[in-house]
């Protein structure tokens, strides 16, 4: 049983040299639970789709935030709208398809039926049959809606909770990462290219340690160091917001020098300037950007990453399963004025990205090994490169946003530090 | 020679053996067979149905030349860092679907195992294959290869080909 509960004297590790992490945040079923209500379920943000996956009245798609079903509609006013997927009668699942499109959304088991925004239109044998049966007269369609959650669409991305407390969408995010998320979604219309999907067996925090982590990037990832992608000696910056929930983390590429990159890395395994492509058009593509920016790897919390790597765009959304396992659906994306040429670019690129991405495969294999490693133990990581404080850099030898993501965290769990 | 003068018999016993050889490779840790078995100029397309179900065309892998087969290759045995395992490949019901002068049209359904380095052996993927096959100076070649897998939900990564 865990010592991270609160009221329990409860003890989170603390090291002179760095930070450190108690692997029972990993493993936790109770921390789990708790997660989803004061995470998942509390005053959080969580994102739930593109309002490009949903264009046209009458489109909805079923998702989760955390482990919780929601829908996600679009109504004949064009208003989007996230609900749980949760008939209000005995709990049943009212959309059992991913997506569609439909006038009313209809629960099969005894056929309430509610209206795009979730309000209960419908009750069958609602007066009863012959006077007998029926519900009660001081029965309200009203009071049996679907559990409606508060929505905010920043540029095509539509986040929701079911807190009425937290702030503003935008106040939320903080001013770097809604410019940076106008910077890839703000200008054109998305186009959604299609969907990824990648079941990890390990804790999603894992992951959210992974994508806060440059210092990993050029070390795991051959492709990124010896095709110069990604290389820890170039140009860039790991920053957070205010709050240190969300980092923002970017490199150009091209900005470091071939010949001291291959001193800096002549011992490190992941640089292998003998490797060549014999079909060089994979990593043909275009420059975007006018600021020279090549990745961009935005961790929002709690559930997104938005992921700029030469030409590709994607969101990766993380739905938990349980303590062990989360899965990560990736929805690539371009834009719709796209010429035919930029959109076959996106499609050959995307064999970089994804769970069977050259550059991206092996975030899969650290996931699973760290959480195979910790089985059973209790024990503590450590984070120490570039400090072990949570500061932005501006450079990318840094675990810095890592420790930013977990202190927020033991805020949000109201763990005593 | 048109392919057309094949006998429905002797179609069906050239595509099943070229199947055979392009499973064997891939499940025998020969990967470098697999490129082998394409034409210079050809496409292979691992993609999930639930995206050839809307219309969208992003795959899991995309390769349209031999040589990006074999940088897949090389990338898996030089570059990339996944759990070693090794697949089986069950396939059936094979149909040829349409015969050209200069390529056959046949499909089929796979399954396969995968075993990692714990010995438990899952079910990994299943699927069907859309084959477009030609024969270049005598040898049985995939021009097209169109994998639609139904497990949308891959479990860990995908290195391996299918
Ligand atoms: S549970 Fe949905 S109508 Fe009864
Ligand atoms: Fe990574």
């Amino acid at each position: 049983m865990s010592n991270l509960h609160p009221n329990q004297n409860s003890t989170w590790p603390v090291r002179a040299d760095g930070f450190a992490v108690p692997y029972e945040v990993f493993l936790d079923p109770q921390l789990y639970a708790r997660e989803q209500a004061l995470i998942f379920g509390g005053a959080a943000w969580s994102f739930v789709g593109l309002t490009a996956e949903i264009p046209s009245a009458g489109d909805f798609k079923a998702t989760q935030i955390g482990a919780t079903p929601v829908i996600v509609t679009r109504d004949e006013h064009g208003v989007v709208s996230v609900m749980l997927n949760r008939c209000a009668h005995r709990g049943a699942l009212v959309c059992r398809e991913p997506r569609g499109n439909v006038r009313r959304l209809q629960c099969v088991y005894h056929q309430w039926n509610y209206d795009l925004r979730g309000r209960l239109r419908g009750v069958p044998f609602r007066g009863g049959f012959n006077g007998k049966g029926g519900m009660p007269a001081n029965f309200e369609l009203d009071t049996h809606n679907l559990q409606v959650l508060r929505v905010e669409v920043l540029h095509g991305l539509i986040f929701a909770t079911a807190s009425r407390t937290v702030e503003s969408l935008e106040k939320y995010l903080g001013p770097m990462i809604v410019s940076s998320i106008a910077r890839i979604c703000g200008d054109r219309q998305l186009e959604v290219l299609g969907d990824q999907r990648q079941y990890m067996h390990g804790n999603w925090k894992l992951y959210a340690e992974n994508t806060r982590d440059p210092y990993h990037a050029s070390l795991l990832h051959l492709f990124h160091n010896t095709f110069g992608l990604y290389r820890s000696t170039q140009a860039g910056a790991c920053l957070m917001d205010d709050t240190h929930r969300h980092t923002m983390l970017y490199a150009k590429a091209s900005t470091s020098d071939e010949t001291v990159d291959r001193e800096v890395y002549k011992d490190v395994r992941s640089y292998a300037s003998q490797f060549k492509l014999s079909d060089p058009s994979l990593l043909a593509g275009r420059s975007e950007f006018d600021d020279g920016i090549t990745l961009v790897i935005m961790s929002i919390f709690p559930n997104l990453v938005i992921q700029q790597i030469a030409n590709t765009l994607a969101v990766r959304q993380i739905n938990t399963y349980g303590p062990n396992e989360f899965e990560l659906v990736w929805t690539h994306f371009g834009y719709t004025d796209d010429d035919a040429e930029m959109r076959g670019i996106r499609l050959k690129q995307a064999n970089l990205i994804g769970p069977a991405g050259l550059v991206s495969m092996e975030d899969g294999e650290a996931v699973d090994i760290v959480q195979k490693a910790i089985a059973g133990t209790m024990g503590a990581s450590y984070l120490g490169m570039g400090g072990g404080k949570a500061e932005d850099a501006e450079h990318l030898v840094t675990e810095s946003a890592i420790v930013g993501f977990w202190e927020n965290y033991q805020s949000y769990l109201g763990l005593n530090v | 020679m048109s392919l057309r003068e094949f006998s429905p018999t002797e179609l069906k016993y050239h595509v099943e053996n070229l199947l055979s050889r392009y499973v064997h490779c891939l499940d025998d840790d020969q990967l470098e067979i697999w490129p082998t078995l394409f034409t210079e100029k050809c496409l292979y397309r691992l993609i999930a149905r639930e995206n050839t179900d809307r219309n969208l065309s992003l795959a899991a892998l995309f390769c349209d030349s031999r040589p990006m087969l074999t940088d897949r290759v090389v990338s898996l045995r030089h570059a990339n860092i996944y759990e070693r395992h090794s697949y089986r490949h069950i396939i059936s019901s094979l149909i040829i679907t349409d015969v050209k002068s200069d390529e056959v049209s046949a499909s089929s359904h796979y399954a396969v195992f995968r075993t990692g380095t714990n010995g438990a052996t899952e079910l990994y993927q299943t699927g069907r294959y859309d084959d477009l096959i030609a024969t270049e100076n005598g040898e049985w070649l995939f021009r097209q290869k169109i994998v639609t897998f139904d497990t949308g939900r891959i479990d860990s990564l995908l290195a391996t080909p299918i």
